[in-house]
């Protein structure tokens, strides 16, 4: 009747604090909201829970020790991670590895990409209350965890590459093992694709949220599916040529509206690539020598570099200072992809509902090991 | 391998004296003849290698069995976008490095920003991919290196960006440039402690507000600081917080 009295639900803004504690944020991120009723007005991601000081411990080690405390950065895709520390530790010291290093390691990192697409479509999905799919994922992430632990012993921790090489030979039987499963795994692809691609209250929780436009995406400076989403044809693997990702053949999928069902299909078109790259691994893999001739103790050149993998989750960089003679790193810095994209989360949730948030920190695909490393 | 010999040396002495001081005797025999085996035995290797003369004369090594070949420092001032630097904006580029095919400018401090802003607006930069910096504590000219580095989608050419601050100056914030830069600049703030000039919200960002110090400054120690007396002066007493002072300059008693 009288409009001017404020009632109990004319609240103005509200806020709350989503997580840490929240199993949709997929770790301990926090997001402090600003809501009107169910909309978000703004957003503030809050980090820094799992902060473990690695850059700071990478200083007082050996190059090569400081290889394990990188698996536990991004800690679904291990490999990739090893993988970014190796190829610019290479890249400082001038070692050239041999060829089956560079193929064992890209067929590692390959299945990595797998292992880690898979754990984020479960974990999307689940969140956006679509349960099977994670049975499903989680039954071939076994298979490949299985691989790796043939391979080196671990399953999440993997520490399975060296500066120079790759530490193990394959073992009997594992190149038959791992074809059988990836000329399996496309048909799980389709199984994934049959509860999800088309299904309407997917398309309803995903088509059109979280949008970003190509041009935002680069000044936000988002890398990896979220980039290319949005429609950049861009991919490190392509754009800088890292072990022999040069001789292999494979397309880079794009979306073309940035939300989160085309990153979404990006991410679930880079796995029948994926697939493709291990299939073409095991057929060219060449035999030889898995290190290169390096002195045993590693003793770099004054100077800085930089070079990055294309990590499950977008560029994975490493950014390492050395002093003259030394053997530890003097700095080393780690651009991790998902501390830069989860920067964009406010700029992809403002004005949407809190369901919508959930969903977009699933498309994200954030890990808060990598973020607060 | 040269690297590898100075290493063995100093360690076999102390062990040979922690735990046997009386055997040197029969140390001296068990201990030359091994060295003497492994040089002869490479000697021989060495010779017959050469008598056979294949090794030597198959031509060049494949790069993997060869040494690393560690890259080199070049001058990188004729680069087109450091020229292009240097004209538009005068006096900014102080250095030009190249080494392993990546491309340092020292800029001046007083530069950086219309340096950044020319950058991206004529040379299309569009992409800062990475921010952060370098802790030299010993350094007269400055003791920190602040490094950005940057991407330009066409080419696909990758530049670094170095400039050199001292405890006590601000550096001008990029944020006006690159969006990107944003949180960047706060962990640098964060781990390092240096000030950027006209960030909109320069907190601290992987520890918490009313952490003590800045953890990745060289004189800062790996076991920590004691953080909770530091906060709460009340409740904890000075050594006595949840960090304890092992190793650092007030305790280490561990």
């Amino acid at each position: 009747m009288n409009d001017s009295t404020p009632s109990l639900f004319d609240v103005e803004e509200m806020e709350l604090s989503f997580g840490p504690q929240h199993p949709a944020t997929h770790g301990v991120l926090r997001v402090m909201l600003k809501l009107d009723g169910e909309k978000i007005l703004d957003a503030k991601p809050i980090i820094g829970y799992l902060h473990r000081g690695t850059e700071k411990l990478f200083e007082t080690m050996p190059f090569p020790q400081c290889l394990p405390h990188t698996d536990r950065m991004d800690y679904v895709a291990a490999a990739t991670n090893n993988q970014g520390f190796v190829v610019t530790m290479e890249k400082l010291l001038g070692i050239t590895i041999p060829p089956r290093a560079a193929y064992i390691r890209m067929l590692l990192a390959e299945l990595q990409r797998l292992a880690s697409h898979l754990v984020w479509l479960a974990t999307h999905a689940i969140d956006i209350g679509a349960m099977t799919p994670f049975f499903y994922t989680f039954r071939e992430r076994d298979a490949i965890l299985d691989l790796f632990e043939e391979y080196c012993g671990a399953r999440l921790t993997l520490n399975c590459m060296r500066i120079g090489g790759v530490p193990h030979e394959l073992p009997d039987g594992w190149t038959d093992r791992c074809a059988a499963f990836a000329n399996d795994f496309p048909r799980h692809i389709e199984e994934y694709e049959d509860l999800l691609t088309n299904n309407r209250i997917w398309k309803r929780r995903t088509v059109d949220v979280g949008v970003i436009s190509a041009e935002d995406a680069i000044e936000w400076g988002l890398t990896g599916p979220p980039l290319r989403g949005s429609g950049v044809k861009w991919d490190i693997r392509k754009v800088f040529p890292y072990d022999r990702y040069d001789e292999i053949d494979f397309e880079i999928p794009i979306g073309s509206n940035g939300d989160t069902y085309d990153r979404y299909l990006v991410r679930i078109e880079e796995m029948r690539q994926s697939v493709r790259i291990i299939q073409q691994c095991l057929i060219r893999l060449p035999g030889g020598p898995i290190m290169a001739k390096a002195p045993k103790v590693l003793r770099a050149g004054q100077g800085m570099v930089y070079a990055s993998v294309e990590a499950p989750k977008g560029e994975l960089g490493y950014f390492i200072v050395a002093t003259d003679k030394g053997t530890n790193p003097y700095r080393c810095h780690v651009r991790p992809p998902s501390f830069i994209n989860v920067q964009a989360l406010p700029e992809l949730v403002r004005g949407r509902l809190v369901a919508d948030l959930v969903a977009v920190i699933g498309t994200l695909d954030i890990v808060l090991g990598e973020i607060d490393r | 391998m040269s690297d590898d010999t100075p290493n063995t040396p100093p360690e076999v002495p102390p062990k040979s004296e922690g735990e046997q001081p009386q055997a040197t005797r029969d140390e001296t025999p068990a201990d030359k003849p091994k060295p003497s085996d492994k040089d002869q035995a490479a000697k021989i290797a060495a010779a017959k290698a050469k008598d056979k003369g294949e090794p030597a004369d198959q031509g060049p090594k494949e790069p993997w069995e060869d040494k690393p070949r560690p890259p080199a420092h070049e001058d990188g001032a004729q680069d087109p976008d450091a020229r292009a630097l240097a004209e538009a904006v005068a006096g900014s580029v102080l250095a030009a490095d190249r080494f392993a095919g990546e491309l340092t400018l020292t800029v001046a401090r007083n530069k950086l920003i219309e340096a950044c802003r020319f950058l991206k607006n004529q040379q299309q930069f569009a992409f800062l991919v990475d921010l952060t910096a370098v802790d030299w504590p010993e350094r007269a000219e400055g003791r920190f290196d602040v490094v950005y580095w940057m991407h330009r989608f066409s080419d696909s050419k990758r530049l670094r960006l170095r400039t050199v601050v001292s405890e006590d100056q601000p550096v001008g914030s990029v944020t006006g440039v690159w969006k990107t830069a944003n949180w960047m600049e706060r962990e640098v703030f964060d781990m390092f402690g240096i000030y950027f000039d006209g960030h909109p919200n320069l907190e601290r960002i992987l520890t918490w507000e009313g952490f003590n110090g800045h953890p990745l400054r060289k004189d800062f120690p790996v076991v920590g600081i004691d953080t909770g007396a530091a906060i709460y002066p009340d409740v904890y007493p000075p050594g006595g917080g949840p960090v304890t002072a092992a190793g650092t300059e007030e305790g280490g008693d561990q």
